[in-house]
């Protein structure tokens, strides 16, 4: 059910300060791509915009087209509530709802979708732990609340609720940067085992990260403060690190900038 | 990740917001031993004395905040064991209040019940209210507005409870009336709602005044609970494609459960304990009666008080600090249980943070 | 679940849609209304609301599903909410201002009761406005300097299980009831000691309920107070003790100023423990420490239990007085906060 998504020139405004400007780009099904760039450049807002959760914060807007397999997200009576279910998230924090179990966490998604019968839950809730990698650590222990595991794991239970709902595309917000290098190689794993069935989007500030596990790679800039973020290119990983067509790419890349 | 809650939160609104309470202010800078470790100076011990000297007053300060509360209850018992011993009647057990009668018979039934019943039934009315104002102001009005419109809510509170009761009797009273015979004639199966066609200056009045007085309470504490649910929480919902209403059900209410539940209980202390508007608006009689439509079928302990406290005798001051002395241990409780909610909440959210 | 989502777009309910479904419940209500024997402005308000809720939702349900229907339902009962706690703020309001006009006179601010009878015409609050003056400085005085003393404490000095005891039954004493106050004072200072009552018994029972407020709003203040400054000072030899008087109290000073402003905005409108120790005059009593003395609160609920109208009326010029001094403390205070604010902001 992957699909892929598409940008045209697309802008994104926090009030009357423009965070990203013009950024076109293409993301194929079931491939990981990760964006890159130093803070502050607008490839979180991007990653945002791509599920209609930028215009959560007041006075955030966007303009511009976003396709999911040719259908503009953004489009008239387009429901973002519908936007968020097909396209899944997962933060830069570890973020369990933290009155809820593990199990509870887990098939939460399920039941705003209205599946109530017990069975389905249950081989929903092992099935999304399994993907997740989490399932033989958590199997005994399902009625626990979700804020007793540890970062890790409860970034991975994050991730089992995202993908629980079957999403299209899954983004990922620095989804490694609250955790130790152990749970991040857990994650990487885990999300090179997603990749057969999802679209993947991260961001991430860590370039080997970025090598490590993504197809595609493409980096963000902003010419300086208060200017808008731009996307200056994006490439087949090994080009973007090894040969990148812009200066500006090889200069972040090499560490004389950013 | 910008933080929805930062530029609302309200340090000055009368909530505890726990980022104050944990943010350390209080906590000591230096060690106290370090005045010790400097070089002395002239006038180094002089210095020691004044700090001395202001440490003890303020420390004498508290000691007599914590004195004042522990006095309240040593006169309160003092005062009413004489007009406790002079009662003929049993004060735990008797409805009838008559203390000023030769010999002195009362009890605290009619006043504790009446007492109890028009708060819980004002809590009633003014929870879901209540609720729904926190809600609109923190997740529904555009941001901007959100400090404004909590401020016009919070004015209810600055209303002073005699002009409560003054508007109650009458403005509010004649509308009551109507709704009572509504209630009445389409509802009077309901036990609460039987009357013999006089209404008015009843406890159902009594209790949406209270409703009103209380309402601003519950509503700018749990607003603020509200707003300190943390943003990861809330987009967790919503990526996981949560309604607005979804996400308040999944992220929101959990989260704010401990400090609405606080909240509610401080509304009901106050409700409690409100005297003047209460003894404007009810006609009272010493009665335990579900009878809230009609007038003369209950009276609340703290109303009691003021209405006859003009006319009391010796006796009569005594039986009154009493039923005083009963309200005071009542709403202690529901304070030290509310206080202790919060307290644990807060302990919660400040060390999840 | 794993059936194609093929189309994110969605039945969505246009707002004219709205409009014109609360236009509808309007015109069905007042219909209504007007062909049976329903009446009443708020029996209309509510029947419409009700109908257009249920309308609304039965509509949104079939167009937009059953999820956003219930979003829509809850979205509009919250608007709801608010709206319908706006009611009686603006009531208790406008009808005060409504009834008070009549005796808003010079006669109402230079004249007392002395010898008006409750059918009397004239008189006035005079003897009740310098009570609450007398009687709210007094409190003030006392509860503002031992409640500034014990935020310094638990601030400041406190720590430990006796600080964190204080902080707790300060909290505790906001939910004493005023009846409590009034009868502290009545068991301790009047029956006990045997002073009688006075204006000065009033200040004492108002200022159990006025020094927890002091003590919270100054000790969230203190709390605002950021470290580098005390350390600042510690650094340079001063002992804390002056560190707090010069440093620390004048820093949160705007906004401890606000906390005094709303508490006496707060007791200012208290009737029960002044009708218990004070309890109430008709003459001009200038001294706060000899004899009975009124109050403009007092002066609303004695006036307003005589049942005759022209006594009723001054009950009602005393609370709309009494309004106009509470309202105008309350907006002070706000003004004061929002400028501290902008000034620590730009300080920063």
């Amino acid at each position: 059910m992957a699909k892929r998504i598409e940008a045209v020139d697309l802008d994104a405004y926090y009030g009357g300060f423009r965070a990203i400007e013009g950024v076109t780009l293409t993301i194929e099904p079931k491939s990981i791509t990760a964006l890159i760039g130093p803070s502050g450049c607008g490839k979180s807002t991007f990653l945002r915009t791509i599920n209609r959760m930028h215009e959560v914060l007041p006075g955030a807007r966007v303009t511009g087209q976003l396709l999911l397999d040719d259908e503009d997200v953004y489009g008239p009576g387009v429901d973002p509530v519908g936007v968020r279910r097909a396209i899944g998230m997962v933060f830069q924090r570890p973020n369990p709802f933290p009155t809820m179990s593990i199990y509870d966490n887990v098939v939460a998604g399920l039941r705003l979708n209205g599946v109530k019968k017990k069975g389905d839950l249950d081989d929903a809730a092992e099935q999304s732990l399994r993907s997740a990698n989490l399932w033989n650590e958590v199997k005994d222990r399902l009625g626990k609340p979700g804020a007793g595991l540890s970062g890790g794991q409860q970034q991975r239970l994050c991730i089992a609720r995202a993908v629980a709902v079957e999403p299209q595309v899954l983004l990922m917000d620095e989804p490694c940067s609250a955790l130790d290098p152990i749970s991040t190689l857990a994650i990487e794993d885990l999300m090179t085992e997603l990749k057969d069935r999802y679209t993947i989007i991260i961001v991430t500030h860590n370039m080997q990260q970025a090598a490590r596990v993504s197809d595609r790679t493409g980096f963000f800039t902003i010419d300086g403060p208060g200017t808008p973020g731009r996307l200056v290119e994006i490439d087949e990983t090994p080009k973007i690190f090894s040969n990148p067509s812009e200066k500006r790419t090889e200069d972040y890349i090499t560490g004389r900038f950013g | 990740m910008p933080d929805l809650t930062a530029p609302r939160a309200d340090a000055a609104a009368g909530a505890d917001t726990a980022s104050a309470a944990y943010g350390g202010g209080g906590a000591p800078l230096l060690p106290g031993s370090s005045a010790g470790d400097l070089p002395r100076t002239a006038s180094a011990s002089g210095q020691r004395r004044g700090d001395r000297v202001f440490r003890s007053l303020s420390l004498g300060a508290g000691l007599l905040l914590l004195g004042v509360i522990v006095a309240i209850g040593v006169f309160l018992v003092y005062r009413a064991l004489p007009a406790l011993r002079d009662n003929t009647g049993s004060f735990l057990t008797d409805v009838g209040w008559d203390p000023n009668a030769t010999p002195p018979a009362f009890g605290i039934v009619a006043l504790a019940f009446g007492t109890v019943l028009s708060s819980v039934l004002a809590l009633a009315m003014a929870f879901p209210v209540a609720m729904g104002v926190a809600l609109f102001i923190s997740h529904y009005a555009p941001r901007r507005f959100a400090g404004p419109l909590g401020y016009v809510v919070d004015l209810l509170a600055a209303v002073p409870s005699v002009v409560y009761g003054l508007w109650g009797i009458f403005f509010l009273n004649d509308r009551i009336k109507g709704l009572s015979a509504f209630l009445h004639d389409h509802l009077g199966f309901v036990p609460l709602f039987r009357a013999d066609g006089i209404y008015g200056r009843s406890i159902l009045l009594a209790s949406v005044v209270l409703a009103i007085m209380i309402l601003p309470i519950i509503a700018s504490l749990s607003r603020e609970v509200f707003l300190q649910v943390p943003a990861a929480n809330q987009e967790a919902a919503l990526a996981l494609g949560a309604t607005r209403w979804e996400m308040i059900r999944m992220a929101v209410l959990p989260f704010g459960k401990p400090g609405v539940i606080g909240a509610t209980m401080l509304g009901l202390g106050r409700a409690l304990g409100e005297t003047i508007a209460v003894a404007l608006v009810l006609s009272p009689a010493f009665l335990v009666s579900f009878h809230v439509l009609e007038p003369g079928k209950g009276n609340t302990i703290a109303a009691n008080i003021a209405l006859q406290f003009g006319e009391a005798t010796a006796t009569g001051r005594g039986a009154l600090i009493a039923s005083g002395l009963v309200l005071f241990a009542i709403t202690l409780v529901v304070n030290v249980i509310a206080r202790a909610v919060i307290y644990r909440r807060r302990d919660f959210a400040g060390g999840s943070a | 679940m794993t059936t194609a989502a093929p189309t994110l777009r969605r039945g969505t309910l246009p707002l004219l849609a709205v409009a014109a479904v609360a236009a509808c419940a309007l015109l069905v209500t007042v219909l209504l209304f007007a062909l049976t024997p329903l009446a009443g402005v708020p029996g209309l308000v509510l029947v419409a609301a009700t109908i257009f809720l249920a309308a609304q939702t039965a509509l949104a349900r079939r167009i937009e599903g059953s999820r956003r229907a219930k979003d829509r339902f809850v979205t509009a009962l919250v608007s709801l909410a608010f709206l319908l706690a706006l009611v009686p703020l603006f009531s208790v309001l406008g009808y005060t201002v409504q009834e008070g006009a009549a005796r808003f006179d010079v006669e109402f601010f230079t004249r007392s009761l002395r010898s008006i009878g409750a059918r009397d015409a004239g008189g006035g609050g005079y003897h009740a406005i310098i009570g609450t003056v007398e009687q709210v400085a007094i409190t003030t005085l006392m509860s503002v300097p031992i409640g500034l003393l014990v935020a310094v404490y638990i601030v400041e000095y406190g720590r430990g299980r006796l600080a964190a005891t204080i902080r707790f039954f300060v909290d505790v004493m906001t939910g004493i009831p005023s009846i409590v106050a009034g009868l502290f004072v009545l068991s301790f200072w009047i029956l006990g000691l045997r002073q009688g009552f006075s204006g000065f018994a009033a200040g004492l029972a108002l200022s159990v309920l006025m020094l927890p407020i002091i003590v919270r709003s100054s000790e969230e203040m203190l709390k605002l107070v950021p470290d580098s400054l005390r350390e600042a000072s510690f650094a340079l030899g001063i002992p804390r003790w002056k560190t707090i008087l010069r440093i620390v109290l004048p820093t949160a000073l705007p906004g401890i100023v606000t906390g005094i402003m709303l508490a006496v905005a707060r007791v200012t409108g208290e009737t029960a423990p002044v009708l218990l120790t004070a309890f109430g005059a008709a003459s001009i009593n200038n001294s706060p420490f000899s004899g009975p003395q009124s109050s403009l609160p007092l002066m609303v609920f004695q006036q307003a239990g005589d049942a005759q109208e022209t006594a009723v009326n001054r009950a009602w010029t005393a609370a709309l007085t009494l309004i106009l001094v509470v309202m105008v403390l309350n907006l002070l205070a706000r003004l004061l906060t929002r400028r501290s604010r902008i000034g620590r902001q730009g300080s920063r």
